[in-house]
């Protein structure tokens, strides 16, 4: 069994969670990872104060593609206020797999859309 | 006395020098190092680390400025090693000037020649797959001078086409065409004498981006004609931090300088400035003094391998490498077929596996490749994708260093499932 590429990985990259286009949508993001021109955005649905539905869209290695798959889940329903605050480890940790520096950004792609989308800062989560 | 001069090369074992380089005794997740990312950078040859440490412990002085013997011992180390780097190349030392890279060279051109050559209703003519370093210093000298920047196309198998040479340079305003002389994703090796031809007639200056070129064949900027021709040595397994750049004499002394400072001056009054001699004018501050000297001693273990062998060795490696990746499923492959027209370097996409994942999961077995979009995003949107793989080869590969990466390609199917992964030959 790789450490990495653990077959929930696999298994999100190949057959992501609430990807697509979400129309109409109330907020939206698009990233990119300058390093390897990965691309992520998030259209978002809201009903008060929380995510009600959400599609992430774009092209991505194994890492961001699971990620972004994997933390929808658990962003549906959240209310704005907390996804807007949500931190590096909180993705690291729903992630489960060890991320090398390099990767970082790949795994964090996807969260960086939702916190722009939500709260409009474009930083890279901490 | 170059190290490699003592090796003869034995069939089937590359050039038979990787012993030459002491970072190949590393190990990687357990085992050997295996370099396939020259085309990034290349690694260093004992006799380079050692002529550097060498001129720092024993001749370390500023240069063009000392009376003292060990002044002079520097400065007779400094341009005795721009003499050296200038002949590898094929060019004279009054023309070769120290950058600090290919970017830095490029530059120096297009705000020094660019900023006094090129004006509203003219046009400098790139090519797709040209590197970030020749794209975005013609995009600002443009945009800052109302000049248009226009592309020559590449086709499906990577190649320029003459024929488009000609249309763009027919419209009369092309001032300027840059283009590679290897490509860095494609691996296509360019025409450059004949571009270099066509251009002239035009009334246009050419600027070759060599720093793929240079490490890996034989080049003669003399004969090839460029008005300018850059490179750069941590590649050519020299130094980082030292590039150069070489230029035809009449042009140059026409250009104004490019950084002002110490050192490019002949003299200095409180208003005005006289500029200093080729290829002076060009040099402001403390050169990069060591890494010339490094950089000369590359050149210097590379001529006693003989660039002609050199570029029959990466061939040849580069040959086992194209066939071997035909044998992987799902893998496509970029640029010129064969080897006639293509340097030392593959780059491929595997259907089903993002470029990034590749890298990843080939390192777990100790092979070092590129993913993503090698400063060429333009040409990744020809492409049609947003990144690839790379393999680059070196002097100091071996038939089993490409062979390593295929079996852990095959290895990376399989940790993906991916359909025909071929049990046998998982490494």
């Amino acid at each position: 069994m790789d450490d990495l590429y653990r077959d929930y990985i696999l298994d999100h990259y190949k057959h992501p969670r609430n990807f697509g286009e979400l129309e109409p949508h109330d907020l939206e993001a698009f990233e990119h990872n300058p390093l390897c021109g990965d691309e992520l955005g998030v259209h978002i649905r809201v009903q008060d104060d929380r995510i009600a539905d959400l599609r992430f869209h774009g092209h991505g290695c194994a890492i961001s593609q699971a990620a972004a798959s994997i933390s929808s889940e658990e962003l549906k329903g959240m209310e704005l206020s907390e996804a807007g605050q949500l931190g590096a480890d909180w993705l690291l940790e729903l992630l489960g797999i060890p991320i090398s520096a390099t990767r970082r950004k790949c795994a964090l792609l996807g969260l960086k859309a939702v916190r722009e989308a939500v709260t409009g800062d474009d930083a890279w989560p901490v | 006395m170059p190290r490699a001069a003592e090796h003869r090369p034995q069939a089937g074992h590359g050039l038979g020098v990787r012993d030459d380089f002491p970072i190949f005794t590393r190990e990687f997740a357990g085992k050997p190092l295996v370099y396939l990312d020259s085309s990034s950078t290349s690694q260093k040859p004992q006799v380079v680390i050692e002529a550097q440490a060498a001129h720092l412990r024993e001749r370390n002085a500023n240069v063009h400025r000392g009376v003292y013997e060990l002044a002079q011992q520097a400065d007779a180390a400094f341009e005795g090693a721009r003499g050296r780097i200038a002949a590898f190349a094929g060019a004279a030392a009054q023309v070769t000037i120290f950058a600090k890279n290919v970017t830095e060279a490029i530059n120096l051109v297009a705000y020094s020649w660019g900023r006094s050559n090129v004006g509203p209703g003219d046009a400098v003519l790139v090519t797709q797959m040209e590197h970030h370093a020749n794209i975005v210093p013609w995009q600002v000298l443009c945009r800052e001078r109302g000049a248009s920047l226009r592309y020559l196309e590449v086709d499906e198998h990577g190649r320029l086409s003459l024929a488009q040479l000609e249309q763009e340079l027919a419209r009369g305003d092309v001032r300027m065409v840059a283009f590679a002389h290897v490509s860095n994703v494609l691996g296509t090796i360019n025409p450059v004498a004949e571009i270099v031809r066509r251009a002239r007639e035009a009334g246009a200056v050419t600027l070759v981006d060599g720093a793929q070129a240079v490490p890996q064949m034989p080049v003669d900027v003399d004969a090839l004609g460029a008005d300018f021709y850059a490179w750069t040595g941590h590649k050519a397994l020299g130094p980082t931090g030292i590039g150069v750049l070489h230029g035809r004499r009449e042009v140059l002394e026409r250009m104004p300088p490019f950084l002002t400072g110490g050192d490019m001056i002949a003299s200095v009054d409180f208003q005005e400035a006289i500029w200093n001699e080729l290829p002076w004018k060009f040099e402001a501050g403390t050169p990069m003094i060591a890494e010339a000297v490094g950089l000369a001693a590359a050149v210097e273990y590379l001529d006693a391998l003989d660039m002609s062998r050199v570029r029959e060795h990466e061939r040849e490696l580069t040959e086992q490498l194209l066939e071997g990746l035909s044998q992987v499923p799902g893998v496509s492959v970029v640029g010129p077929p064969g080897t006639e027209s293509r340097g030392g370097l593959a780059s491929f996409t595997v259907e089903g596996i993002h470029p990034h994942d590749v890298a990843e999961l080939v390192a777990r077995h100790g092979v070092c490749i590129r993913a993503g979009h090698h400063c060429a995003q333009p040409l990744m949107r020809c492409l049609g994708v947003t990144a690839t793989a790379r393999a680059s080869v070196g002097v100091y590969n071996e038939p089993g260093d490409v062979q390593a990466l295929l079996d852990a390609l095959h290895g990376a199917r399989e940790v993906f499932s991916l359909e025909g992964t071929s049990p046998a030959r998982v490494g």
